[in-house]
């Protein structure tokens, strides 16, 4: 039972020692070069976290799409259509790079780029396990956010560069709902910062070892589901690239790679925010012992991305005066309501407690 | 360190800012402007003052998007390379910019408080002492924006939106 107990505690903290390990190669483990090495060594480990998931990620989507529209999914390619993906990829890295003739060139290529740095960014701060955060930062959340509204201005980019009516419709359509939905976001977010006086997720985490804020906050929870799916452009939600509307909005003239980046970012946008409900909303590593805490986390962020693909398979494309009424007078009126809860709640808590 | 990453960020900060006022292209304009608060937002990191970083980020460069779509909905012009010529009395707005630059200079250095500390002041993160601030001792100047934020909202909306003018 003890060793049980041992071999548990070693396995939950694997990652940590082996860290030790690394930081214990110098001759000082706290000098400056140490701490480089961890950084960059924190800094390939979220960059991996990124690609696989956008490489798992992609055959997830067609096999979910599937199994909703009760079809088998891709199934040629290897056992049960495994390397469906390395084709995709494939077929991506032959098409021809083609820049349209009056684009803005440097605008055009600098968006895809752009894009796919910000899940890398975001996935930094995520605690993936008891003190495993690559990088702990006290505004874990509020950076989180601020590094993720940068991505409207990469779709504006990508819309304005292709010189393309469609494009610029697509990306100012993208501007219109993503600073919309960015508003409900940071409010439903406000009510577990108000509960834990703290934006950092570590404490978050930390504060959920007995009950998840999805139990206290279940409002704040269904407006960051909505206001997330439309922060990722996904369906029901994906006015920005509606095929029958506006051909695929700002992507319309990216091919190959290029195209591909935009893929790999939306994957890896939705990973982060996927992460980030597991995070604030499910109790991010905390779970029962007999597993270790990155694998509840990996399970949480799972079980996100799969209700997404769920969702979006299984819902219409909603129409862009519903969609704007729902951000403005639904869902914001709903969510400021859930503050002024939260802190009633707080006040009769304390006034309780005798706090 | 701190020196090198300083000086990298706030000659980025600056060069772009030139560029805002130099780009013959408007967007191309709004675009230098983005980069130039996302260099003036690691120099707020600089200072300790991640906060004010992050609402930089997210107030800023992000509401950029916005103001390309301005340029790009109230621009006239058929050709978009020459929406942001050069303005004829350049003199002018040099004086005015010039006598701003000076005044906020004499602020800054008849001001005895001001200097960077080596660590940050506040004890639990600059967003917990920043709340407590705004609701305590700036308060009225924070309703107060509060409350001119609103009218400008509702202001918007009724602009959008008609007012029934019924005598």
């Amino acid at each position: 039972m003890e060793t049980l107990k041992y071999l548990m505690e070693t396995l939950n903290n694997l990652f940590l020692i082996i860290a030790e390990f690394i930081r214990g190669l110098f001759a000082d483990p706290h000098s400056v070069w140490a701490n480089l090495t961890m950084n960059v060594i924190n800094f390939i480990i979220v960059v991996i976290i990124v690609v696989l998931a956008a490489l798992i990620l992609i055959l997830l989507e067609r096999k979910v799409a599937g199994w909703t529209s009760q079809r088998p999914g891709p199934n040629r390619l290897g056992p049960r259509g495994w390397f469906q993906t390395i084709a995709d990829a494939l077929k991506l890295m032959g098409k021809e790079d083609v820049t349209p003739a009056g684009a803005d060139k440097f605008i055009f290529k600098i968006a895809p780029m752009i894009i796919f740095c910000l899940p890398m960014m975001t996935l930094a701060v995520i605690p993936y396990g008891r003190g495993m955060a690559p990088i702990d930062i006290d505004l874990g959340i509020f950076y989180f956010v601020a590094i993720s509204s940068i991505s409207t201005l990469c779709f504006l980019m990508a819309g304005w560069g292709s010189n393309n009516k469609y494009s610029l419709l697509g990306g100012m359509r993208a501007v219109a709902q993503m600073i919309s939905y960015e508003i409900p976001l940071l409010f439903s977010l406000l009510g577990v910062v108000m509960i834990t006086q703290s934006f950092n997720l570590g404490v978050i985490v930390e504060a959920q070892g007995t009950i998840p804020f999805i139990v206290l906050q279940p409002i704040a929870f269904v407006i960051f589901m909505i206001a997330g799916l439309a922060e990722l452009n996904r369906a029901p939600f994906d006015l920005v690239e509606a095929d029958q509307e506006v051909v695929a909005g700002p992507f319309t003239e990216y091919t190959g790679l290029r195209w591909g980046l935009f893929f790999l970012g939306e994957y890896g946008n939705m990973t982060a925010m996927s992460a980030l409900a597991a995070t604030v909303f499910l109790g991010g590593w905390q779970g029962p012992g007999f597993l270790p805490g990155y694998v509840w986390f990996f399970m949480k962020v799972g079980v996100m991305i799969f209700i997404m693909m769920w969702v979006r398979w299984t819902f219409p494309r909603i129409r862009i005066d519903h969609l704007m009424h729902l951000a403005w007078k639904v869902l914001l009126p709903l969510s400021i309501v859930n503050i002024l809860l939260t802190g009633l709640g707080i006040y009769i808590y304390r006034f309780v407690m005798g706090g | 360190m701190g020196t090198i990453v300083f000086f990298i960020f706030a000659i980025l900060s600056i060069a772009a800012a030139w560029m805002v006022v130099t780009s013959k292209n408007i967007v191309h304009s709004a675009l230098y402007l983005a980069l130039s608060f996302s260099g003036v937002a690691v120099l707020y990191i600089l200072m300790n003052a991640d906060f004010l970083a992050a609402v930089q980020l997210l107030i800023y460069t992000a509401a950029v998007s916005l103001m390309v779509i301005f340029a790009v909905m109230l621009t006239l012009r058929g050709d978009i390379c020459e929406s942001n010529t050069e303005n004829k009395s350049w003199f002018a707005g040099a004086l005015v910019s010039g006598l701003l630059f000076v005044v906020i200079g004499l602020v800054v250095f008849t001001n005895a408080d001001w200097r960077v500390l080596a660590a940050p002041w506040t004890s639990g993160g600059s967003a917990e002492d920043f709340s407590l601030l705004l609701l305590t001792r700036y308060m009225i100047p924070f309703e107060a924006a509060a409350v001119l934020l609103t009218v400008a909202l509702v202001g918007a909306v009724i602009l959008a939106k008609g007012v029934n003018e019924s005598k």
